[in-house]
């Protein structure tokens, strides 16, 4: 796996720019916890997310095995692991889109054997797909702000008529949305056809749409891939500032190590479906499973920052 | 590239409502004064009925993309239900039966859009088929419906609203223009809200809009009962202010590919564009008829007629299908941009 140093000097840099910290954002609340997740991460508080012996097969297909694994609030928590080794069907059973053959899902507490997909927003997860999978044919703002309709309260003849709590509740909801837009500096584009998009910004507008109900556990499958190594930084600048800004406890699965090693606080290895490694950046790095099985050939990577 | 070209344009700094409005003058005061009945019988009576049911149907396929094949079903149920209510609800207003009509078509597209819980795409529009043949031969089996009487055919009560009687070829134009334009700008209203913009996430990508939260179930539902209303008040049109009979055979399969043609013709996902599809549509075979009849003469009967009108018209579905997926509507913008950016620089 090829890592570009300079890529991940960029994100160091791009991470503690002043002008993304800067941004105003709805959040008030959450903002006096700025500063709390990093500290958190690094205790034993209990995990936000715990998945507990999850089996998942597609026919004779095993795409996960016995998988367990602990999110704790406040950490980016990335999940590498080469192609087709079950990355994104985990996250597909935290978010319940995919039902686990064995095993379940443990948020906040809570115990599911599936977890409800209907209800996600309003337990407070939010994610991203690996394909992209942005409303074609809505504009960048009512994409973003569609990340708020679980929280819509009026109905269509309300919404018909103009009646009651509708019009405010609209200019609230894109009121959010363009202060997220801004955040993500995509407020050039608000207006456009999602469609119509570069695929990196494309990219970017689904993280906000993401961003926008302010979650507490954000799912994010490969939100740089396909990106040059500029996008990956900037992307990777944007996830570590969402994640300080609103306190979200982010899950991340990438490809590009170098990001990875940079960007997280823990790193859980995924090969054929089963768990290889788990442990901090420095640890996974030197693990011998993991350089055999993803890393390659260690030795290509001496001299890298990221690994 | 658009967005810059909508800038330049000095129709841009118009408001928005001004041309749908000039329109709706024009339909009432304009078009009344210069049209004879051949106009309003043969073309703007059919035009708005059908206008009106793509309206409807756009709303499910094109807007929340769920496709069907059963439009003509929900036509016939607008249509027999006001009929009933007319006939056995002594003194209930015509407004209060068409929108009882429009709410027993809404139901039984609740019931037929079921299946849209589990199938997607052509498993679905098979099952709308489903609607087709229930209605019709619901419709036919039982004589209740339509009175008793004997041939199945039988006549729309006279049109009137609060003791004025729409009379006459352009009465019943004027009574088809206003419940089209109510129920026109209530729709548009319903596509610009946080409904429509619903129904589009569930047509884009119904796993990520079940991720974030819209209750996708309800609002598949929700789109085939509002699409069904639409239809079925469209349908109260075709017969009560077009045909003057109610008779299930006109309310067949070859009507709900008719609704449908009109929306691909005209472009999915627009309001405009039901109008625009239905429009031609209406008045293509009688460009056509007339056009035969001149350059063939006598050999141009009703049966070459009907052939060719089938061949042009699938032609004309397939090319639109191939070159202009969005439809008139795209054609229409295209051209419109193209002329102001011509004035411009001219
Ligand atoms: N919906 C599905 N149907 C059938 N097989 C699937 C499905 N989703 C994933 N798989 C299989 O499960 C395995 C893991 O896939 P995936 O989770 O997408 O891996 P990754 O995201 O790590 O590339 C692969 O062998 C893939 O083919
Ligand atoms: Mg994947």
């Amino acid at each position: 796996m090829p890592i570009s140093n300079h890529a991940f000097g960029t994100i160091e840099a791009s991470v503690y720019a002043p002008e993304i910290f800067a941004q105003g954002l709805p959040a008030a609340q959450r903002q006096a916890h700025g500063d709390r997740p990093r500290q958190l991460a690094a205790e034993d508080a209990a995990p936000l997310l715990a998945l507990e012996g999850i089996g998942l097969s597609f026919g004779g297909v095993v795409a996960l095995a016995d998988v367990d694994l602990s999110v704790r609030p406040g950490e980016i928590r990335a999940i590498i692991g080469p192609n087709g080794a079950g990355k994104s069907s985990l996250i597909n059973v935290i978010s319940g889109v995919y039902r686990a053959d064995r095993g379940h899902v443990r948020l906040y507490g809570a115990r599911y054997a599936q977890v409800p997909t209907q209800r996600l927003a309003h337990l407070g997860v939010a994610r991203t797909f690996q394909n992209l999978a942005l409303f074609k044919g809505l504009s960048v703002l009512d994409n973003v702000a569609s990340g708020l309709a679980y929280r819509t309260r009026s109905n269509f003849a309300g919404q018909i008529l103009g009646v009651g709590r509708t019009r405010r509740e609209q200019q609230e909801q894109r009121g959010r949305a363009d202060q997220v837009l801004e955040f993500l500096h995509l407020t050039d584009v608000r207006d456009r056809l999602a469609g119509t998009l570069p695929y990196g910004l494309q990219k970017r507008a689904e993280l906000a749409r993401a961003l926008v109900a302010e979650p507490r556990l954000l799912l994010l499958d490969e939100p740089m891939a396909g990106m040059t190594a500029g996008e990956k930084s900037e992307m990777a600048a944007y996830v570590r500032a969402a994640r300080d800004r609103f306190a979200t406890t982010v899950v991340l699965i990438e490809h590009d190590v170098g990001v990875v090693m940079g960007l997280s606080d823990r790193i859980a290895v995924l090969d054929y479906g089963r768990k290889i490694a788990d442990g901090t950046p420095d640890e996974v790095r030197n693990d011998q499973r993991v350089i055999d099985a993803y890393l390659g050939v260690a030795s290509d990577n001496e001299e890298g920052a990221g690994i | 590239m658009s967005a810059i070209a909508t800038q330049l344009s000095p129709a841009a700094a118009l408001p928005k409502w001004l041309a749908p409005l000039l329109l709706i003058a024009f339909a009432y005061v304009v078009i009344p004064l210069i049209g004879n009945s051949y106009l309003f019988e043969a073309i703007l009576l059919p035009f708005l009925a059908l206008s009106l049911a793509g309206v409807g149907l756009n709303i499910l396929t094109g807007y929340a993309g769920q496709v069907s094949l059963g439009s003509a079903a929900f036509m016939a149920a607008g249509a027999f239900a006001a009929y009933n209510f007319n006939l056995r609800i002594e003194g209930l207003p015509l407004v209060a039966s068409i929108i009882l009509s429009g709410l027993v078509a809404a139901a039984i597209g609740i019931v037929f859009g079921l299946p849209s819980l589990r199938l997607k795409g052509f498993y679905l529009a098979v099952s709308t088929l489903a609607a087709q043949f229930f209605v019709q031969w619901a419709l036919t089996k039982f004589s209740w419906f339509s009175n008793n009487s004997a041939s199945g055919v039988i006549d729309a009560p006279k049109l009137s609203i609060a003791g004025f009687e729409f009379d006459g070829a352009v009465g019943r134009y004027l009574f088809a223009l206003t419940v089209v334009v109510v129920l026109t700008f209530l729709a548009h209203r319903l596509v610009t809200s946080q409904t429509g913009r619903n129904f589009i996430a569930i047509r884009d990508n119904d796993t990520a809009a079940r991720i974030i939260g819209i209750p996708v179930l309800k609002t598949k539902l929700l789109a085939f009962a509002i699409s069904s209303f639409i239809i079925g008040v469209a349908g109260v049109i075709w017969a009560f202010a077009y045909l003057r009979t109610v008779e299930p055979a006109g309310f067949d399969l070859d009507r709900s590919f008719q609704i449908l043609f009109i929306i691909i013709i005209g472009g999915l996902a627009s309001i405009r564009g039901a109008f625009l599809g239905a429009a031609l549509i209406v008045v293509f075979p009688l460009v056509l008829s007339r056009l035969g009849g001149f350059l063939l003469g006598d050999l141009f009967d009703s049966g070459v007629l009907d052939m060719s009108q089938r061949i042009v018209l699938g032609a004309l579905i397939i090319l639109f299908l191939i070159l202009e997926p969005d439809g008139l509507v795209a054609l229409w913008d295209r051209v419109r941009r193209r002329l102001t950016l011509a004035w411009q620089s001219s």
